[in-house]
């Protein structure tokens, strides 16, 4: 009886589960891919007011299409140059600035059983699950309780700007780093230990190497976080045209004067930074390494 | 020689001991024992790298229970060999050499000595990701032994190997382990291995060291009184 059951039982095909797999998969790349067309086409149709001359833009038809187009017009604002400027420069500063914190957070989040470890992975988890705005607030909250000529000097000013990034940036190159560090045998490291190194001794030589593609992961992933970052900056830094005028400031600021090409033109040129730091890190990162 | 007295581990749930055990100078003491017995724990308290309870470790003379790992003079070769990725097999050999540094011509010579000795000459220059199981073990062993240490640990150092390459190990670790005259504790659970390289054998049940024995076969072909030459 059992035989004859095993040569009847047949198995229904595996089509319905790639279908699904694929169909599920496939609508939702679409909505990524379509979002980042439209606001393509939306550019090249060329909405906004022409920014060049008729018969120039006749001469050179093609140099036109580049120049004459909402992008162009945008780049050519002295309040959006600063914003780009400003936007580089405190992503930059935010990134190395959680790295050098994200390291030994990492390092003994990984490596260290200690009493309150629970906590201490919880508090670090706060930048992420409080909203945004919030974030802000608390940092304007602390600040009014800095000494006057520190509360000055930081608030609404670029500083503001940094450490609103930097809070947040942290949380996510914290979370890298602590991956780096589990993926690295810690085996390596005693054993440098008995070979005759101290603690730093054994992280230099045998640790640092290694944590090469996990530092560059986590330095791509704060510098783009930092360059999203909107709500806690609205809060803490203001959005002052010219002073604490980020990027996605900027989206902001053109959207609340109804320049919708604006807005898109300044959304592209962050898209445009967003596609490099996902090469960089799809090229030289740790492939492992995700969030 | 080493001699370990009413040595006592703790690892969260898990408790070892008092374990007491003592190796002559240039002996080959093999420690068997289930997976699970607690032998990893055990060379890890002796190079240093878990705390002690209890108990006194004495290398040659020397009280090690309260010093740092590097301070003790062990060379610890570990189940995977753990060789560093991103140095070449000569700085992974020459690493002890150089955190203590020593003059480079002193290096470079020992080194070379050494790999030879290993058959590892032709890989100098290799990184240690591209290279078989055998000969990580091999330049993980020439690693441990390039800064002349007084005890040898290995923790199952073969047991990911396949029995041809295992074989040819077990003359090159007896040859080696003579030549350099270095006082060996191998942890295994090959009851071949314990057989072929021991000159003592030590069990470790139930936490505790229940035999130390030397193996019924002849004495005077392992108490490296001579040398073997292949």
């Amino acid at each position: 009886m059992a035989s004859s059951e095993t040569k009847t039982h047949r198995i229904g095909s595996d089509t319905p589960f790639y279908a699904a797999l694929i169909v599920i998969s496939g609508m939702y790349l679409f909505l990524l891919v379509a979002m980042l067309m439209a606001n393509a086409a939306f550019l090249v149709s060329g909405a906004g007011e022409p920014t060049i001359s008729e018969e120039w833009s006749q001469a050179n038809p093609w140099w036109a299409k580049v120049i004459d187009n909402p992008v162009g017009a945008a780049l050519a604002d002295p309040n959006i140059q600063y914003a780009i400027y400003l936007s580089l420069v405190s992503c930059t500063i935010s990134t190395i600035l959680s790295l050098w914190v994200s390291v030994p957070l990492g390092y003994l989040l990984s490596r260290h059983e200690f009493f309150g470890r629970n906590l201490l992975d919880a508090i670090l988890d706060i930048p992420i699950v409080l909203p945004p705005l919030v974030v802000g607030l608390s940092l304007l909250i602390l600040f009014q309780y800095m000494p006057e000529y520190v509360r000055e000097s930081v608030v609404y000013q670029v500083p503001a700007v940094v450490l609103g990034q930097f809070v947040v940036a942290s949380a996510f190159a914290i979370r890298t780093m602590r991956a780096t560090f589990d993926q690295i045998d810690s085996r390596r490291e005693q054993v440098a230990l008995t070979l005759g190194c101290n603690r730093f001794q054994a992280f230099g030589w045998v640790i640092l190497p290694e944590l090469r593609p996990g530092l560059l992961t986590a330095a791509t992933l704060a510098w783009a976080r930092s360059l999203g970052e909107f709500g806690p900056l609205l809060v803490f830094a203001g959005a002052t045209r010219g002073k604490t005028e980020v990027l996605s400031t900027s989206v902001f600021l053109e959207l609340s004067i109804g320049n919708l090409n604006g807005a898109v033109a300044v959304s592209f040129v962050m898209i445009a930074a967003a596609i490099v730091v996902l090469i960089i890190t799809r090229i030289w990162g740790s492939r492992d390494l995700t969030l | 020689m080493i001699r370990i007295e009413n040595l006592k581990i703790r690892a969260g749930s898990f408790r070892l001991g008092p374990l007491s055990l003592e190796l002559s100078t240039g002996e080959y003491g093999v420690l068997m024992g289930k997976t699970g017995s607690g032998k990893t724990t055990l060379l890890e308290s002796l190079c240093g790298l878990r705390p002690i309870e209890n108990g006194r470790i004495t290398l040659a003379g020397r009280d090690v229970s309260g010093l740092r790992p590097g301070e003790r003079g062990i060379g610890y070769v570990p189940q995977d060999g753990a060789l560093f990725p991103r140095m070449k097999v000569r700085d992974n050999m020459a690493f002890p050499l150089i955190i203590r540094k020593c003059p480079k011509p002193q290096i470079e010579k020992t080194t070379s000595e050494l790999a030879k000795q290993l058959g590892i000459a032709p890989l100098l220059d290799r990184f240690p990701t591209n290279l078989s199981g055998g000969e990580q073990q091999r330049v993980a062993l020439g690693r441990a032994l390039s800064f002349r240490p007084q005890l040898l640990l290995l923790d199952e150092p073969l047991s990911a190997l396949d029995e041809m390459t295992r074989r040819t190990m077990y003359d090159l670790l007896k040859t080696v382990q003579t030549q350099s005259g270095v006082t060996t504790l191998h942890v295994t659970h090959n009851t071949d291995e314990a057989e072929y390289l021991g000159d003592v054998s030590f069990q470790l049940q139930n936490g505790q060291i229940v035999t130390g024995k030397r193996p019924d076969r002849p004495q005077e072909t392992c108490q490296g009184a001579e040398v073997p030459t292949q």
